[in-house]
Formats: structure tokens, C-alpha cells, sequence
């Protein structure tokens, strides 16, 4: 438990030190990859959970595919700096400041009030065989319509994308 | 954590670590050094490089970049129905043949609308 312990708090601070890195950098490509560190650092925090599945996903739909979008936009935008310049960012970070500390505020209360996870890890996890058996089960059978909306979500994302992208006629 | 049985990842994660330390110095210490104005121009697939380094891309990548991740999310639901397969029985794959036939017409949709070519 001690162990555990201790790698969630070195996981916890190679992800807060990734992300502070990616709000710093200049160079968006810096940003990026240092996106994707902090992308591994929560998958380890979620396989330290034993929730297996959910962090493979992390790295396959996030360090995969959003990081891929991510470089695709900046490959799109212009160079900073040399468009029109943008308004002097003076209460931005007021006000990111103040969302930061209200965001903080609710996700604590919130980890405060729901209890301590039972102990004993996959043993909880019961017959059913494992992580990703429960979910599948879970997701399946319980979950059936949030399931079938996800396609339809995916859909709507793609026609967006196109519609967006269109040459102007 | 069972951390006998994340050991070899960890392995891994300092294998990969290490490799391009390595790497690079064993080229620093190995190779002569001797730098001209052409060898340390920008290298573009060895043609002549122009224009700008921070060039603007066609919109059209961003597109397959959608697409890729639209697909890439469905193999992420491909895989657990996949392994509880025999539980799930008839009535899963009903359910997965809805979702493949909706993700099927966001294909066509793509097809049609010639997303996929590259004009």
C-alpha cells in the first residue's frame, strides 16, 4: 500500500510538472509533446487503479488520436505572432486564476464526500473475471443507449469536421 | 499494484529512456565534425528547402486526423464486446451492429462528400 502510495505521488508530480511545462512552452510543439507526457503519466495512474482498460484507452484515443488532431491544428494555424496582435492578457489571468481555484474547490468537496474506494483492487472486481470483462459486461448491458449515442456523436463530429472544412464556394 | 508483473514495463519505459542518450553521444564521440553552410541548412528529403519553416497545411489533413479518431475510438468499443463476445451472444452483436452501422454511414458520408481524395 505504501509502494502504491508512492508511485502515485511520483506519477502525480511527472503529470503536474508535464502540464505546467505545456501552459509555459512557446513553441506549440513543445506544448504538445509535453501533452503527451502528461497523457502517460495519468494511463499509469489508471493502471496504479487497476482500471487497465481505461488507461490503454488513455493511450490509444489520447496520446494516439487527439495528439495526432493536436498536431494537425498546429501544422494549420499560422505562426504566432504574426497575425494581428491579440489583446493584452491582462485579467485573463485573473480570471483563470479564480475558474482554476473554483474547479479545484468542487473536485475536492466532491473526493471528500464520496468515500474511500473499498480495498483489495481486482479481487472486488468479483466472478466476472477481470477490469475489462466488467466493463465490457457493464457497458453492454447496463449502458446500452449511452453506448448506441456514442455512434451517433462520432457521426456528428465527422459531418462537422467536413462541413468546416469545405472549400468556400 | 501488483508491481512484479508491471516490471518488465518498467524495464521498457528505461530501455527507451536510455536509447537515445545513447545514441546521440555515441554519434557525438564517434563522428568527425566538420560543418559548411549547406550541411547545416534546414534538411527537407534532401531536395533544396523553401519557403518558410512554419508553413500553413491544407485543412484536408485535419479532416483525415478527424477521421482517423472517429475510427480510433471505435476500435476502442471493438475490444471489450470482443472479448465478452460469447456473454454478450446475439444480442451484442445487434448492438455492435447498430453503432458499425451508424460509424458506416459517417464513412459513406466522408466517401461522398470526397473527403478521402486528394485533389
Amino acid at each position: 500500500m505504501e509502494a502504491q502510495f508512492l508511485m502515485f505521488l511520483a506519477l502525480a508530480a511527472v503529470a503536474l510538472a508535464a502540464s505546467v511545462m505545456v501552459i509555459t512552452r512557446r513553441n506549440l510543439v513543445h506544448s504538445a509533446l509535453y501533452l503527451i507526457v502528461t497523457f502517460f503519466a495519468v494511463a499509469a495512474i489508471y493502471v496504479l487503479l487497476h482500471a487497465e482498460f481505461l488507461g490503454v484507452v488513455q493511450l490509444l484515443v489520447y496520446a494516439g488520436g487527439i495528439m495526432v488532431l493536436f498536431l494537425f491544428v498546429i501544422l494549420l494555424v499560422e505562426r504566432p505572432g504574426t497575425g494581428p496582435a491579440g489583446k493584452p492578457m491582462r485579467w485573463h489571468a485573473a480570471a483563470s486564476g479564480v475558474l482554476t481555484l473554483l474547479v479545484a474547490a468542487i473536485l475536492g468537496a466532491h473526493f471528500l464526500r464520496s468515500g474511500m474506494a473499498p480495498p483489495g483492487g481486482t479481487a472486488v472486481l468479483g466472478a466476472s473475471g477481470g477490469n475489462l470483462e466488467t466493463v465490457s459486461l457493464a457497458l453492454f448491458r447496463n449502458y446500452l443507449l449511452p453506448f448506441e449515442v456514442v455512434s451517433v456523436l462520432l457521426l456528428v463530429a465527422l459531418v462537422g469536421a467536413i462541413v468546416l472544412a469545405r472549400p468556400r464556394a | 499494484m501488483t508491481s512484479v508483473g508491471y516490471l518488465p514495463i518498467l524495464i521498457f519505459i528505461l530501455i527507451a529512456l536510455a536509447f537515445p542518450f545513447i545514441a546521440f553521444f555515441l554519434a557525438w564521440f564517434i563522428r568527425p565534425n566538420r560543418p559548411e553552410a549547406v550541411k547545416l541548412e534546414r534538411y527537407e528529403c534532401g531536395i533544396e528547402s523553401s519557403g518558410e519553416v512554419w508553413g500553413r497545411y491544407s485543412v484536408q489533413y485535419y479532416v483525415i486526423a478527424v477521421l482517423f479518431l472517429i475510427f480510433d475510438v471505435e476500435t476502442v468499443f471493438l475490444f471489450p464486446w470482443a472479448v465478452r463476445y460469447d456473454a454478450l451472444g446475439l444480442f451484442g452483436l445487434i448492438e455492435m451492429g447498430i453503432f458499425i452501422l451508424i460509424l458506416v454511414v459517417a464513412y459513406a458520408y466522408a466517401w461522398k462528400k470526397g473527403a478521402l481524395e486528394w485533389a
